[in-house]
């Protein structure tokens, strides 16, 4: 949540910008530098990744031919040869999607969970609030990467797992966002109501709570989607995400970082990649979260 | 009172906002308070009255700046001062009561301590010993006790009416010259008011203070302003002696503004003010209140008009106050007679309930009954129960004791253990608009919510429900495809009683609901309720504070104090023969502009 706090807001104008919500939000984002530079950023490292695999001159995972390893740039490798003499470049364009993708679905099933989580909690007050949060800071507590680490040992590497130890790590910090943003709109009027008229509950916090509290989710989605990034590009580099010899950005950094010294590249192309999206996307999500504060103050003075 | 050099001159003020086109807030606002006088600082919502309280302190909100004029305080010119002079005469020469006393207040600090730091930091007294003397002079004056215990009391352990009470100490604690007062009763129940309305006075004639006293509500600067000058819009629309401004108002807002405040005789019919204030970069060339105004010709439209002297005393700002000086005798309409009501069953009788928020109980041995087609006045102070009361038979309180029957069933405690139709035949309208639409739906799917989920039909004919709802309020059909924020105050209460009205109620439950609102839009509001109350045949269980609001509107009236009914019967019977000592005493203490008028002779 601080990482929400810290964000100074932009003055709206709500009577020069009425109109649809959702529009309002994205347009008073996308009026801010930040934002621009943060999308550009990010739909370049985006794009490297899912279009890159189809540019790579060389098969990503087998050596060039009279290369060694370890080889300095040169007109065929532009960026050199890695540690068992593969082309860097085409195993850097090649080993971007993992990364994106299961940072992707576990944010995803991390955010989808949390934000179930956090709504019942929120509405239920109560009992059945305080089991849930009380277990989700049990969840908290364990540090992300250690308790992927125990999962991967026990059921050993497999992708799949990897998405579920990432998503429910994300899950407890979705749950807090979400049960803190929902605890102020579920004593709002118009809730009680939609109570009142017997609106079920599913429908309650699907269409009165949750457009309500979608600015903070966004927010908290850009957030958790950088993190979550660097955590899986941290587990495959511990050799839990994709295995050899297949081509992940994580990966590459693990293999070559014992040349560093002769030949950079194939540890420094990933690293870059994975930098420059953590801060394009975070960007973007300081850029939505301004704009939403400036849009709540622009609403609420007027009241 | 009008005699000497004026403590507070106000020459020519304008504030505009600091960035983009700089429109102008207020403008051209000049004014004189001598020393002892009350003056009533009147508007609607927007009309700028803060905005001239702030200035009169030298200070603006964030975002406004004063860009020209002269605020003069016994003499001296405090704009022209450099900033940190002028902060420093502020709680000196002159000082600030704000609307919410706990915001003034430092809920971290003892009032002693508060009360000795505001003599401190402005260097009063000599000693400690006198400083302490002082606070409790002070304290004295306002009518608070003055042991050290209550010194050693922290903000939250006073009551909403000894915390202001404690703000006006502060205030008056430097023996300023000039005070300004920002609606400081608004939060404080009648009785309440009444007694620090009546503490202002007398401290501000027995210290010769220039008060100005900003409020939206007429009637009770009428009981406590010798002058007062009205704003529409950033302008100064009329200045002039109370009794006159009331009685024979030259500008046409002034009198449709006196029309607008309710009364306990219930004589007149209340009448709202058509269409919305003009914001500041939206105003109209010629005169502001030229498109609201009965009184408008071309000539209006071109140039707005000056302020002009008419009478000692009386300014007006309106090119044909002559035209409206001649109306005078046509004075107000008659109140429409309301609908008379025969004795039949109870629609919703309320027997022996008791009810409690956690450890707290609220209501004791409640009994009450609503017959069909009638209203029925629930009034009482904050915190008597009324509302809980309201809650409990609209099935938003589920935990009471005791019997609640509509049309002669039991009535299950909480909406979610009552049948759909139950759900459907009684509806509830909320205190506040801003609260009780949800901000990311239009009005369209806000009023057509209730039709989707009591009515099995289609899209269609939920628009034409939808439509038909909004017609009744009086709303346009423009507003559909808006959201809450796009409307007025007044526009979003119209919306929530139409979402209530479309599910075809036997019973509407009006909680506070005008109590949010301008007095012009309240008087429309009150006019709708009416209306649907004569012609769509529902009970309506009306809850309010507002005594002065209920003789237009209600045939039977209930009276609340402490969760417990203390007084039922005819509504002419209550207010003229009030049988209950409580009650009254909330008739002498309501604030009322017929009192008020005829005290002044």
């Amino acid at each position: 949540m601080s990482e929400i706090a810290v964000a100074e807001p932009v003055a709206v104008d709500l009577e020069a910008r009425p109109g649809r919500p959702w529009r309002l939000l994205f347009s008073t984002a996308w009026a801010q530098h930040r934002t621009k530079i943060g999308l550009g950023i990010t739909l370049l490292i985006v794009g490297v990744a899912f279009i890159g695999p189809f540019l790579a001159p060389y098969e990503p995972d087998q050596g060039v031919e009279g290369q060694f390893p370890f080889a300095p740039p040169s007109s065929e490798t532009w960026f050199g040869t890695d540690d068992l003499g593969r082309d860097v470049l085409s195993r850097f364009l090649a080993g971007g999607v993992s990364v994106l993708v299961l940072a992707g679905l576990s944010t995803a099933f991390g955010i989808v969970l949390g934000v179930a989580v956090g709504l019942t909690a929120a509405y239920s007050r109560g009992t059945l609030d305080d089991l849930l949060m009380r277990s989700m800071d049990v969840l908290l507590s364990l540090p992300q990467i250690v308790f992927a680490l125990v999962l991967a040992a026990t059921v050993g590497p497999e992708l799949w797992l990897l998405v579920l130890a990432v998503g429910v790590t994300t899950m407890p910090r979705a749950a807090r966002v979400t049960r803190g943003a929902a605890v102020e709109v579920v004593e709002k009027d118009y809730v009680r109501a939609a109570e009142a008229i017997g609106l079920p509950r599913r429908r309650i916090l699907f269409s009165e709570v949750l457009p309500n509290i979608s600015s903070p989710l966004i927010v908290e989605t850009t957030l958790r989607l950088t993190f979550n990034v660097a955590v899986v590009a941290g587990l495959s580099f511990l050799g839990f995400g994709l295995q050899p010899p297949a081509a992940d950005w994580g990966l590459m950094i693990n293999e070559n970082r014992n040349g560093l010294t002769i030949q950079p590249w194939p540890v420094v192309l990933p690293v870059l990649a994975i930098a420059l999206l953590t801060i394009g996307t975070s960007l973007i999500g300081d850029g939505i979260s301004r704009a939403a504060i400036g849009i709540e103050r622009g609403r609420s003075g007027r009241g | 009172m009008s005699d000497g050099a004026p403590a507070l001159e106000v020459v020519d003020l304008r504030v505009e906002v600091d960035y983009g086109a700089r429109e102008d807030i207020v403008d051209e606002i000049s004014l004189q308070v001598v020393a002892g006088e009350v003056l009533g600082l009147v508007g609607e919502s927007g009309s700028g009255k803060t905005t001239v309280g702030l200035a009169i302190l030298g200070h603006t909100r964030r975002g406004a700046r004063i860009a020209r004029g002269e605020v003069r305080i016994e003499g001296r010119d405090i704009l022209a001062l450099p900033p940190l002079e002028r902060q420093r005469l502020r709680g000196r020469l002159v000082s600030y009561v704000p609307q919410d006393p706990a915001s003034a207040l430092s809920p971290a600090m003892r009032i002693g301590r508060q009360l000795e730091e505001a003599l401190t930091e402005h260097g009063f007294g000599a000693s400690d010993a006198e400083r302490q003397a002082r606070i409790v002079e002070v304290l004295g004056e306002v009518l608070l006790p003055t042991d050290a215990t209550f010194l050693r009391r922290y903000p939250h352990q006073l009551s909403g009416g000894q915390q202001q009470r404690v703000a006006l100490a502060m205030a008056f604690a430097n023996r300023p010259r000039v005070i300004v007062l920002d609606e400081p009763t608004t939060g404080l129940d009648v009785t309440t008011q009444a007694h620090v309305l009546e503490t202002v006075r007398e401290l501000c004639a027995a210290h010769g203070v220039a008060a100005v006293y900003v409020s939206h509500d007429l009637a009770v600067v009428a009981t406590l302003a010798s002058r007062v000058a009205v704003m529409y819009s950033g302008r100064l629309a009329e200045v002039g002696p109370t009794g006159t401004l009331f009685r024979l108002a030259a500008h046409p807002y002034t009198r449709r503004l006196v029309e607008a405040i309710p009364e306990l005789s219930g004589k007149h019919a209340l009448v709202g003010i058509p269409g919305t204030a003009p914001r500041p970069g939206h105003r109209p060339t010629g005169c502001f209140f030229a498109p609201r105004c009965p009184y408008m010709e071309m000539s209006c439209t071109v140039a707005p008009p000056e302020l002009e002297t008419i009478a000692a005393e009386h300014e007006v700002r309106c090119f044909r106050y002559a035209d409206v000086l001649r109306d005078a005798v046509a004075a107000r309409p008659m109140a429409t007679p309301r609908a008379e009501i025969e004795v039949e069953d109870a629609l919703v009788s309320v027997l022996g309930v008791d009810a409690s928020y956690g450890a707290r109980q609220v209501l004791y041995d409640v009994e009450l009954v609503i017959r069909p087609r009638e209203c029925l006045a629930l009034v009482g102070e904050s915190g008597s129960g009324k509302t809980t009361l309201a809650r409990c038979i609209a099935g938003l309180h589920a935990t009471y004791t005791g019997a609640i029957a509509y049309q002669g069933r039991p009535l299950l405690a909480g909406s979610r253990a009552r049948d759909a139709d139950t759900r459907r035949e009684i509806q509830y309208v909320f205190q506040s608009p801003y609260n009780s639409l949800n901000p990311r739906k239009t009005i369209r799917q806000i009023v057509g919510q209730p039709v989707r989920v009591f009515f099995d039909v289609g899209g269609a004919d939920v628009r034409g429900r939808v439509t038909e709802a909004l017609e009744r309020v009086q709303l346009s059909r423009t507003v559909l495809d808006r959201y809450p924020h796009q409307l007025s105050g007044g526009e979003r209460q119209r919306a929530a009683i139409a979402r209530a009205l479309i599910a075809e109620p036997q019973l509407l439950v009006c909680d506070e609901v005008t109590s949010a609102l301008d007095v012009s839009v309240q008087a429309a509001i009150i006019d709708v309720l009416a209306e649907l109350q004569r012609e769509l045949d529902i009970g309506l269980l009306f809850v309010t504070h507002n005594l002065a609001l209920i003789r237009t509107l209600s045939q039977e009236v209930a009276v609340m104090s402490q969760g417990r009914i203390v007084e039922r019967g005819l509504v002419d019977d209550v207010l003229d023969n009030p049988s209950a000592e409580y009650t009254r005493k909330l008739l002498s203490d309501t604030p009322s502009l017929e009192a008020a008028l005829a005290a002044s002779g």
